[in-house]
């Protein structure tokens, strides 16, 4: 029981400093696969959002497929995919970019059905088309929505990568795992405060953007969601076909 | 690569019944007991924190840092604490999740008591506890099993990364069937963590119906 003890270990391994087990590698493996999958996430889910949520259809359907997303076991599902698809980063791909694409999904539609009306008139009524309307109205206005679901989906990918370390992905949750495996308290320990750290570091950013991106007519408003940190988040008297939705994923 | 293996044997379903319904009865504990416990400490903060709004901000911030958290580093970390393969060591964070959603669920119920109402009441005779009691509580239910309905929703599909430290109910058929090149467990603990959701979901909206009766017609 001695957290700086273990700490010092688990810096002091020159296994750790240099070389594919070193700090600043596994780190970047976790940055960048997390990055792929949100990424990929995005391509998407994004485009899909924003179409349902500008032409209101389908949003039931967005809903549900958030409330199912939220109830799948992401450990089974990764164990499931190596199974079928073989070891490797890409059979782990596709599971992490699935729970990923939920909140985006969720937050797109959400962000663009959520644009006054009558401001999307006015810019129908000066004469932009709809993709323009979607593009230069809805978008902007739904910016800080749509980056709370993308924070939402980035807690779930940096989370999901690290059980992933189970089943062979690199990262930060090699050390979590093998430190597990080999009862090495000290690697352990220091791989999950390092995730801790990075899940931390991550969160400050998207707050950040997520104050920044606020269009200046809706900035009273985002100013006082982006505070508390929750953006556009009401849990609703609700009904079973549509749960809450712009809930936070599983950390 | 499953060499010939088929993606589920009937069979071992069938013979592992008992076995699986043990599982989903300890998944069902360490999942659901977690937000039991955060309902009970979610009120009282949320009582609070509607009387002194000041404390919101702050204890708000805290709870989405903690959220934030990957489930599996913080289980990690309170090993040295709780032990290897305890309850304890998947409950106590799973209990810190779903306060860190049901706190500003209980704040936004006990904030939209609309004002009349509250002086009604107050004009009745009631004093401030059986206003609480009478009043308040009751009409801030609705919102109070909006937040149970995602908190245990999310507990029930996070406690399974509760295998990976050695206690996981459901979560165990992940690790078997991994280790075993095997996929029927694996699909049978999927299949049995969404039907746990679903039953807990549904669960809590027949409770709304019958402890808010009201909140049906407003519901969208």
């Amino acid at each position: 029981m001695n957290w700086l003890g273990w700490l010092h270990d688990f810096f002091a391994d020159p296994a750790h400093r240099s070389g594919p087990d070193s700090v600043v590698h596994r780190v970047l493996e976790h940055l960048a696969f997390s990055a792929e999958a949100l990424g990929l996430a995005v391509l998407v889910a994004l485009p899909l959002g924003l179409l349902i949520g500008y032409s209101g259809r389908g949003l039931f359907v967005v809903t549900a497929l958030a409330g199912v997303a939220r109830a799948l076991p992401t450990l089974g599902l990764v164990t499931l995919a190596v199974l079928l698809a073989g070891v490797g980063d890409a059979a782990v791909l596709l599971p992490l970019t699935a729970l990923a694409a939920p909140p985006v999904l969720v937050a797109a539609a959400e962000g663009v059905r959520g644009t006054d009306p009558d401001v999307r008139d006015a810019a129908r009524g000066i004469g932009l088309t709809h993709p323009q309307t979607l593009l230069r109205v809805c978008v902007p206005a739904a910016a800080p929505t749509l980056l709370a679901g993308l924070r939402t989906a980035s807690v779930q990918v940096i989370a999901t990568a690290t059980v992933a370390a189970y089943v062979g992905l690199g990262g930060l949750g090699r050390y979590v795992i093998d430190g597990l495996a080999t009862r090495n308290y000290p690697t352990t320990v220091g791989g999950a405060l390092l995730v801790v750290l990075l899940a931390v570091a991550v969160q400050l950013l998207f707050a950040l953007l997520i104050r920044l991106a606020a269009p200046p007519g809706t900035r009273t408003r985002a100013r006082r969601a982006g505070r508390t940190g929750r953006t556009e988040e009401p849990v609703p008297v609700d009904d079973p076909a549509s749960p809450p939705a712009l809930v936070k994923e599983t950390p | 690569m499953l060499d010939g293996e088929p993606l589920v044997r009937w069979r071992w379903l069938g013979d592992h019944f008992g076995y699986l319904a043990d599982l989903t009865a300890d998944h069902a504990v360490i999942a659901l007991v977690p937000v039991l416990l955060a309902l009970l400490l979610a009120v009282p903060l949320g009582l609070a924190c509607a009387r002194f709004p000041r404390m919101y901000q702050p204890l708000a911030a805290v709870f989405n840092v903690v959220y934030a958290l990957p489930s599996l580093a913080v289980f990690v970390v309170l090993i040295p604490y709780t032990g290897l393969a305890t309850r304890e060591t998947v409950m106590v964070p799973l209990t810190c999740y779903a306060l860190a959603v049901l706190l500003p669920t209980a704040v936004d119920g006990l904030r939209a008591v609309p004002e009349p109402v509250r002086q009604a009441a107050t004009a009745m005779g009631y004093g401030p506890w059986r206003r609480l009691a009478a009043v308040e509580l009751p009409a801030s239910v609705p919102y109070l099993i909006g937040g149970l309905r995602v908190a245990a929703v999310s507990s029930i599909s996070l406690a399974a990364v509760g295998a990976l430290v050695g206690r996981g109910g459901l979560g165990y058929l992940f690790v078997d069937g991994f280790q075993r090149t095997f996929p029927t467990p694996i699909l049978a603990g999927i299949a049995l963590v969404a039907l746990l959701a679903l039953a807990t979901d549904l669960l809590l909206v027949a409770a709304r119906r019958v402890l808010a009766p009201w909140a049906r017609g407003v519901a969208r």
